[in-house]
């Protein structure tokens, strides 16, 4: 670990890392999701260290109470999530931030404006006024750190939990940071409970009463205010008399001071960056609102400064005039997407009535030609993914059956396959929150009295299962859906990159632990269960034939096959696969170039010489599936002996 | 040393195909010009990044400050690209009469030209658009050597080997080995050492 004062190069979430190191954090818990994944990893690799608990959680919502818990026995705790992980936390830190909390807790939102790696764009800055609670948002890599520290400190000030919002932008962002001292108490953990009941402190921890509660509550969030007013992490930056005021937050704040630079109006306008944007530092922004008419928010996903920014103005017009604002609301700046600094550069030079300089126009022109002739790259699954074998074989079995079923589709790398051009062959028909899938299905299943009458199939990966599939599994049984319900189980949260999950041996931290068995669980709830290899074309076909023709029950198919960029199987060749010139038939093949058109393996490609399939062997994982869709068996592959 | 930098900042765009070590390429870099004292931001794209896509990493390299994590358009000093088609998707928004490249000439085929759908610009035609819209450029069989030395995914160090070489930026050999020391494991720092030297000998 980086020694005290040792400048280093940190992405954003090792940052937030390291501040909670340096604050003394004890427990950590999350449930893994881009951006935010790389907070807990970190922590979780000097948990032997640094003596503390870190556990991947089967939720959000468990791992807020894991972390919780920490703290009501007077421990530093945190937890991390990705913008959607704040909603299905948020029941429990509704009555969380009511009863209170003790030892310094904070909520690290890692959230994805232009939906980067996410199927929303999510903004969880709303519940931190809605549950009322405090909001910070760190603008660089050093306030990351740093933010993160201070956060634990205002937590244990007003005993609540604090809410940081990062983005991708800082979260997966690197930069320079200077490290602080970490420190070396160990502290024991103490739940008192038999003080009176109205005492948070020293009473039992609990939402009621709820009008002292509340109150309580809010009272906390105005201490927190006067100490956002004198707080560092809030500057101006800028001449003392600007023509516009900027006020940002987040990497916005990065996009902003670009913005001002490329236009070269450091003279003309000024930034407000706040560090602290709930509740709002009110003197703070009567004094620099006061500067200047006009005002501009830079910030991203839903106009949530700006918002509460109007209400601000509105309630002081005397004190400090009545201003033009320039942001969301009044289409200065898109309402959807990711900022940068060419957005913003745009949006100012416009209100300024600058030249925003560009590139000579003949350079332009000839750029525009080379960008007209690329191929345009789409995402789709590895080379040997177990899910594109998965989906060839429910989609072959759909097929088959006939009666034009679909699939409810759920959250995971697998969700592409609600995608053309990932796949050939889509068949996913809904995508929306983890476990919904399943729930949808039951519902579709039950509609039978109106004259519906296709197969209904969902599918979620293994760590989705856990996570939020059992109760809509529940209710399918209970409410007898007819459903088939598929578990593409790769072995791992693998889109996140490898976390491990309940069904796994392995916790956060290296230890051996208990797994819980999908199948088991799926046959507790009366299903009927089957495990195959997706690998195994006939085989799994068969089984969800069979499936879809059984009537009046719940079916559970798990596809069991490791995700082919796992540690363990990276790299790692089954088979050397070919395609044999002698037997492909190319253009002359009735197939229509199946393997290349339709299967879409990147390491299946077409020679357009030769005007046959060949595989690319640098980016070939040997998973040998194609073999058995070749209508010529002319994919031929051969096991590689163990070396 | 920080005279040796072209402008501040310097804008470096690291790009290629998921899978391809693109993000450990830019933090090497990062790790080498941090190590020698310079402000390095880094704003890259991973998540989806494996599953076959473009993925670019922004270097701004600074004397003294921050920078936004997003290179704004065509403001690219340097343009390292593991992919060819790559190169050219990010001069085209990066680009301008200034910038520089260095290419690898291993094609990875999009998703659209297996499929028939698109054209892949013949390796020629690139190297001219290179000679014509670039300041400086090279392209060079990375992916062949590191396939030769026994893994296609040293390609990205025999990049930056070859990047070294051209002198654009205050980093050599020895930032080098001082940074695989520091972030990669022992038993596989000679292939990665091996990999930048070949990677040198090509520009």
């Amino acid at each position: 670990m980086s020694a005290a004062n040792k400048e280093v190069l940190f992405m954003g979430n090792e940052a937030i890392a390291r501040g909670a190191l340096e604050a003394g954090v004890n427990v950590a818990a999350a449930y893994p999701g881009t951006p935010s994944s790389e907070v807990i990893e970190n922590l979780a690799a000097v948990a032997r260290q640094r003596n503390l608990y870190v556990e991947w959680s089967t939720n959000e919502k468990v791992a807020v109470e894991v972390a919780a818990a920490a703290s009501f026995a007077g421990l530093r705790s945190l937890c991390a999530m990705k913008q959607n992980g704040v909603n299905v936390a948020s029941d429990f830190l509704l009555h969380l931030t009511a009863s209170g909390t003790r030892g310094g807790i904070v909520l690290v939102s890692c959230e994805d404006p232009g939906a980067l790696s996410s199927v929303n764009e999510g903004e969880s800055r709303y519940f931190a006024r809605m549950l009322e609670m405090p909001l910070l948002e760190p603008a660089d890599f050093q306030e990351a750190k740093d933010l993160t520290k201070w956060a634990f400190e205002l937590s244990e000030k007003i005993h609540n939990i604090v809410m940081l919002r990062s983005v991708t932008r800082m979260s997966h962002a690197s930069g320079n940071v200077i490290c602080g001292k970490l420190p070396t108490k160990i502290p024991q953990a103490r739940f008192v409970y038999d003080g009176p009941p109205a005492d948070p402190l020293t009473g039992p921890v609990i939402s009621t009463p709820v009008g002292v509660k509340h109150k309580l509550q809010q009272e906390k969030l105005k201490t927190a205010k006067e100490l956002f007013e004198k707080s560092p992490f809030n500057k101006y930056i800028g001449p003392s008399k600007p023509q516009l005021l900027m006020i940002t937050s987040s990497a916005c704040f990065l996009y902003s001071k670009e913005a001002v630079s490329m236009l070269n109006l450091q003279n003309r306008v000024g930034i407000l960056k706040l560090g602290c944007t709930w509740p709002l530092p009110t003197k703070l922004l009567k004094k620099y609102l006061r500067l200047t008419n006009k005002v501009m928010l830079v910030e991203e996903v839903l106009p949530f400064m700006e918002e509460n920014i109007k209400v601000l103005a509105a309630s002081y017009p005397k004190e400090i005039g009545v201003k033009n604002f320039y942001g969301k609301i009044d289409g200065t700046f898109p309402s959807v997407g990711e900022l940068n600094p060419d957005i913003v550069a745009q949006a100012l030079a416009g209100i300024m009535k600058v030249k925003y300089k560009t590139l000579p126009v003949s350079h332009v022109r000839e750029l525009q030609k080379v960008a007209a002739m690329i191929p345009p790259r789409e995402q789709t699954f590895c080379p040997g993914c177990p899910h594109r074998a998965s989906f060839w074989n429910i989609n072959a079995a759909l097929k088959l059956d006939g009666r034009e079923g679909f699939v409810c589709g759920d959250i995971g790398c697998y969700a592409m396959a609600s995608l053309n051009p990932a796949i050939g062959f889509y068949t996913v028909r809904t995508l929306h929150s983890m476990g919904s899938g399943t729930g949808l299905a039951s519902g579709f299943a039950k509609l039978g009295m109106f004259g519906f009458d296709k197969p209904v199939l969902s599918v979620c990966g293994d760590s989705t299962f856990y996570h939020a599939v059992i109760p809509a599994l529940i209710n399918a049984r209970h409410h007898q859906a007819d459903i088939t319900f598929v578990v593409l189980d790769n072995a791992g949260t693998a889109m996140t990159g490898f976390q491990p999950h309940p069904g796994l041996t392995l916790s956060a931290t290296g230890e051996e632990v208990p797994a819980v068995d999908i199948g088991k669980i799926c046959e507790a709830i009366g299903a009927k269960v089957e495990v195959s290899d997706p690998f195994d074309l006939e085989a799994t076909t068969k089984k969800l034939n069979a499936f879809m023709a059984e009537k009046g029950t719940l079916k559970v198919l798990i596809l069991k096959q490791i995700c082919a960029l796992s540690p363990e199987k990276k790299g790692k060749r089954q088979f050397d696969v070919k395609v044999s010139e002698e037997l492909c038939l190319g253009d002359a093949c009735g197939c229509n170039r199946l393997c290349t058109r339709i299967f879409r393996c990147p390491a299946l490609t077409w020679d357009k010489i030769k005007r046959k399939a060949v595989v690319d062997e640098v980016i070939c994982a040997g998973c040998g599936f194609c073999a058995a869709i070749c209508p010529q068996s002319a994919i031929i592959k051969a096991e590689v002996a163990a070396s | 040393m920080k005279k040796l930098l072209a402008k501040d900042p310097t804008n470096i765009v690291i790009t290629g195909v998921g899978g391809q070590g693109n993000v450990m390429a830019s933090r090497v870099l990062a790790g080498m010009l941090v190590e020698k004292g310079f402000c390095v931001t880094i704003g890259e794209t991973f998540g989806m990044s494996q599953r076959g896509g473009s993925v670019m990493s922004h270097l701004r390299v600074s004397p003294k400050t921050v920078w936004s994590p997003q290179i704004p358009l065509g403001q690219a000093d340097i343009i390292v690209a593991l992919e060819p088609s790559e190169a050219l998707r990010v001069m085209s928004r990066w680009g301008n009469p200034e910038v520089a490249v260095l290419s690898n000439n291993r094609v990875v085929y999009p998703l659209g030209v297996i499929t028939g759908d698109y054209d892949y610009p013949e390796e020629q035609k690139i190297k001219n658009i290179f000679a014509k819209l670039a300041a400086k450029s090279w392209m060079i069989d990375a992916t062949s050597i590191a396939m030769e030395m026994g893994n296609p995914v040293l390609s990205n160090i025999v990049m930056i080997g070859a990047l070294a070489k051209t002198g654009l930026l205050p980093i050599d050999r020895r930032a080098f080995e001082k940074e695989i020391n520091r972030s990669v494991a022992a038993d596989k720092r000679g292939a990665n050492l091996a990999a930048f030297d070949a990677g040198a000998k090509m520009v």
